[in-house]
């Protein structure tokens, strides 16, 4: 079978994942696709489905991509499969098929409990379904969960999240029955009850009654007791969706799924089952991995390929209401002559154990709660031997979990099927820290559960990841400023001569000027400071290729009057400078010679300008869209909000330039979300992103907080930048900033929102400090003959103009003398030497 | 042996017109030059970068690198021994250097052209 027509059923993850999978390995198209979906959203990720109840919304769950040659029949649900004719139908028409796959994932299994059906009562399965749960939730005070695995722990935090009371009924002895033993869900059931849960376990739910408004009201349980409840979230499991397969008349498992063989493929031989749907020589597995394998094992069948379906992984690491748990292999320990370890720590609240063959020496699966920190090692670890002693593997942090001791066919990152083998020949070819690691393999680009594996695996291969910042310095920028702040050191020749050696660079220097700045050491141009400023920080103006400058006032939000518009291009006139709009809704003027720069400024700080401190790593600019006052789909005022902070935020100086922008709706027309911090407006406030940036590695922002007032909105945005000021390294931006933290977002969250470092009230101060003592840095200079005395061409003769700087006519504007102009427009080019500015009356 | 042409010394500031650490540029018999003041003495080079043929090296972040005095171009940070001339990055590369002293309390530089 080598092409034709495809008829895919379904479009939930994995779905999806075949077309991809199939669009990659049949670029030339040889399949017509049509894919057939039930749901009127296309596949979206159903994993982290709860995020919905975190404000994450439809479009960042999102995992659908168009594909040349593929349609997708959203809302047109297939109801009959016809093999004699090889047609599929639905209500709206037929297709006819030379393969087909059924990707119907499955369904939630409701117990045959009396009331049901009732009006409150919700299963937990699609958008849709946590749309309605929100909204039924709206005024209510109680609700129950009925199932206590790990869909039923996720739908008892969406309710908690949603502000009810919150009981949950499990039928077995213990919560998460499949992944974890009886010792971990006593565990497990700590934190649980810790957060408010109540659960109810080894009971089962005998009918679910109403009140007089005949929607639900509480639950009767089969030991007699009931439960209050005016919602009740059915997650008790699910079940392959079958019907259709079952119509046609096609085996099915013993416990239901579409019968397939290793080969994914059905007693039919056009038909195929991938996902939650098909029983794989008999079993269906309801985690996305093995479903994604069985989408690959397709792919590469129908282009002629041999893929066999590898076996399940049902490895599982997750974090639920708050609590690390992990599952992976035998965890239950069911091979004969399996030996446990165990590890309880009631204070830490810590649970462990690890499975291992009769003779103690393969390591067969476990189980962590509390802290999972050792499963990226524990997990690769399965099958091989032990990677260290089992106590030093078990104890709190991992600490004995080294990946140097793993063997090469170890797979590291389980996510994108990375074996250690392919991390060493990474790191031999040059990659030399995580990033690179990343760049080069993927390991640890999507759940990035891996990444302190990668940092072992650089520590084993000998690759050293100093922290010194130059041979003058052996500390990083971060440990630098605690230095300076500590011990309140003011100047550099102090700093060197106490912590470093040598006279310092060009890397050391602009670290040093830009931590004196940001802790508030007065005017960057006073004194021993000055000296240790990049030519751009000591002009205060940004050096172009030709030893000119250029000049960019700030125009906070974007937003300018017509009179100061008409100054800049005035000042753009007079001094002959080229003219450009920038990324940052802002304008630059370029071509300015040293001796220009206050002139311009003189005129530019009258008309009431400020620096926009394009030349330094500081905050540059908040764009902004019109938003509400303008734009009829604006829900807040984007440009009012842009303003104030670029007002508050302007002159920090930071490890980075620091870039941000407020969208006033969804629409998001400022781009926010490639930004170092992003502002989204919602009906009821403001979502705040954080670490996007575009430029070379390009990234979104991500959610940070939701539906935050504008007081809260700025406290939060005060701390994360003081905290990334403090801590980051040099020439770090927010993104790598972030990536780098240990525990990453969560970590940030915690300490800016938890204060859970009890940092915050000091973050605040210094935020406070800032705002307080800023003032214009060009207007400082104009002030002062001292500084002023430095905009001088030459020391020996002020008044010549630097004769190197010649500019050529370019669409009607000034542009720099090349002496090797790409594509050879030389000839067009004629030199001039531009005088004094011609000042206009 | 290089061929070395030596001009007259010429005044052109006093001392403390200079910031210690920082450059300045200078116009000396036509040429221009970046001008130094470091812990280490006076320094005089061509204030052409010789990568991107700007006039730029006097705007340069003065400094060290293993105990050498340096600075480093501002366009693209290639780091010159201020002693002499030599590009500590790129080999082969290099600017001129010049003769700079002080008397009485006035800079002065003497332009070197070696060929």
């Amino acid at each position: 079978m080598s092409g034709g027509d495809l008829v895919v059923i379904g479009n939930g993850m994995v779905g999806q994942r075949f077309v991809d999978a199939l669009h990659a390995r049949d670029p030339e198209g040889r399949w017509r696709v049509t894919v057939l979906a039930e749901e009127r959203r296309p596949a979206y990720d159903r994993v982290r489905l709860s995020a919905y109840f975190d404000g994450v919304g439809e479009s960042d769950l999102n995992l659908y991509t168009p594909h040349d040659g593929v349609r997708l029949r959203l809302g047109e649900p297939a109801t009959a499969i016809d093999r004699a004719r090889q047609v599929v139908t639905t209500g709206v028409g037929e297709y006819h098929y030379d393969a087909l796959v059924l990707a119907t994932g499955s369904y939630a299994f409701v117990p045959p409990v009396p009331g049901a059906e009732l009006p409150g009562v919700f299963v937990y399965r699609t958008l849709d379904d946590l749309a309605a749960i929100r909204a039924y939730a709206s005024g209510r005070r109680v609700g129950a969960v009925i199932g206590g695995g790990l869909l039923g722990l996720e739908a008892a935090n969406a309710l908690r999240l949603l502000g009810l009371s919150t009981d949950v009924v499990e039928f077995a002895p213990r919560l998460m029955p499949v992944q974890v033993d009886q010792a971990g869900g006593a565990m497990l059931r700590r934190y649980v009850d810790e957060l408010g849960v109540r659960t109810h376990l080894g009971v089962a739910t005998s009918a679910i009654r109403p009140g007089p408004d005949g929607a639900v009201a509480a639950l009767e349980l089969s030991d007699g007791g009931t439960v209050d409840a005016e919602l009740v979230v059915v997650a008790a499991g699910i079940r392959p969706r079958d019907q259709l397969a079952r119509d046609a008349e096609l085996p099915l498992g013993p416990r239901g799924g579409v019968l397939v063989d290793a080969t994914c493929r059905s007693a039919d031989e056009r038909i195929w089952a991938i996902g939650e749907c098909a029983a794989v020589d008999g079993t269906c597995h309801g985690l996305v991995a093995p479903g994604y394998a069985t989408a690959e094992v397709v792919a590469d069948r129908l282009v002629g390929g041999a893929a066999t379906f590898p076996g399940a992984d049902t490895a599982t690491k997750l974090k639920l209401l708050g609590v690390d748990v992990a599952s992976f292999g035998d965890a239950h320990g069911t091979t004969p002559g399996c030996l446990d370890v165990t590890f309880t720590d009631p204070a830490t609240r810590v649970y462990a154990k690890l499975v291992l063959s009769d003779d103690a020496h393969t390591l067969l699966g476990g189980v962590l709660v509390g802290d999972a920190s050792a499963y990226p090692t524990l997990r690769a670890s399965v099958g091989g031997p032990l990677p260290a002693a089992p106590l030093a593997l078990l104890a709190p942090d991992g600490g004995g979990a080294d990946a140097g001791a793993l063997p090469a066919a170890a797979q590291v990152c389980s996510c994108n099927a990375v074996t250690r083998g392919d991390v060493d020949a990474a790191i031999a070819d040059g990659c030399a820290d995580v990033p690179a690691l990343k760049a080069c393999t993927r390991a640890g680009t999507s759940c990035g559960s891996c990444v302190p594996m990668l940092k072992q695996l650089l520590d084993a291969a000998g690759v050293a990841q100093s922290s010194a910042l130059c041979e003058h310095f052996d500390v990083s920028r971060r440990e630098l400023f605690e230095i300076v702040r500590v011990r309140g050191i003011r100047t550099f020749s102090r700093l060197v001569a106490e912590h470093g050696r040598g006279r310092g660079c060009d890397i050391c220097k602009p670290v040093v000027a830009s931590i004196l700045a940001s802790l508030g050491g007065g005017h960057v141009l006073d004194g021993e400071q000055a000296s240790l400023q990049d030519t751009n920080d000591h002009f205060l103006a940004n050096l172009q290729r030709d030893g000119s400058y250029s000049v960019v006032p700030r125009i906070p939000g974007g937003e300018i009057t017509p009179e100061k518009l008409i100054v800049i291009g005035e000042v753009a006139r007079d001094f002959q400078l080229y003219t450009k709009i920038t990324g940052g809704q802002r304008i630059d003027l370029f071509g300015a010679r040293v001796e220009q720069l206050p002139l311009i400024w003189r005129r530019l700080v009258d008309a009431g300008f400020e620096s926009g401190h394009a030349y330094g790593k500081a905050l540059r600019t908040v764009k902004s869209c019109v938003g509400e006052t303008w734009c009829r789909y604006g829900v807040q005022d984007s440009v009012g909000l842009a303003v104030a902070l670029e007002l508050r935020y302007r002159g920090l100086r930071a490890p980075h330039k620091i870039k941000s922008a407020v969208s006033g709706c969804a629409r998001e027309c400022a781009e926010a979300r490639s930004k170092d911090f992003g502002i989204i407006a919602t009906e009821t406030g403001w979502n705040l992103y954080v670490g996007g940036n575009g430029g070379f590695r390009p990234r979104h922002a991500d959610l940070f907080a939701t539906d935050l007032s504008t007081e809260t909105l700025i406290s939060l945005i005060d701390r994360f930048l003081i905290y990334y000021i403090r801590t980051a390294d040099r020439l770090q931006r927010t993104a790598g900033w972030i990536e780098a933290m240990d525990g990453g977002l969560d970590h940030l969250r915690a300490v800016i929102v938890d204060d859970s470092l009890g940092l915050c009230a000091e973050l605040d101060a210094a935020m406070a400090q800032h705002v307080s003592s800023y003032s214009d840095e060009w207007r400082d200079v104009l002030d002062d003959p001292d500084r002023l005395r430095r905009y001088t061409s030459f020391v020996n003769a002020p008044d010549v103009p630097d004769p190197s700087i010649t500019f050529a006519r370019e669409r009607g504007q000034p542009v720099p003398v090349r002496e090797h102009p790409p594509g050879g427009s030389a000839h067009r080019r004629q030199p001039v030497t531009l005088g004094l500015p011609e000042v206009r009356r | 042996m290089n061929l070395t042409t030596t001009l007259s010394w010429t005044t052109v500031c006093p001392l403390d017109r200079l910031e210690p650490d920082r450059g300045v540029a200078a116009l000396v018999d036509g040429a221009q030059i970046a001008l130094f003041h470091t812990a280490d003495g006076l320094f005089a080079i061509d204030n052409r970068d010789p990568v991107s043929g700007a006039y730029v090296l006097s705007r340069g972040i003065v400094g060290s690198r293993g105990g050498v005095p340096t600075v480093a171009s501002p366009l693209h940070k290639q780091v010159y021994d201020l002693r002499s001339g030599h590009c500590l990055d790129l080999p082969g590369v290099a600017v001129a250097r010049h003769d700079a002293r002080c008397r009485d309390g006035l800079v002065e530089v003497r332009l070197r052209q070696e060929g």
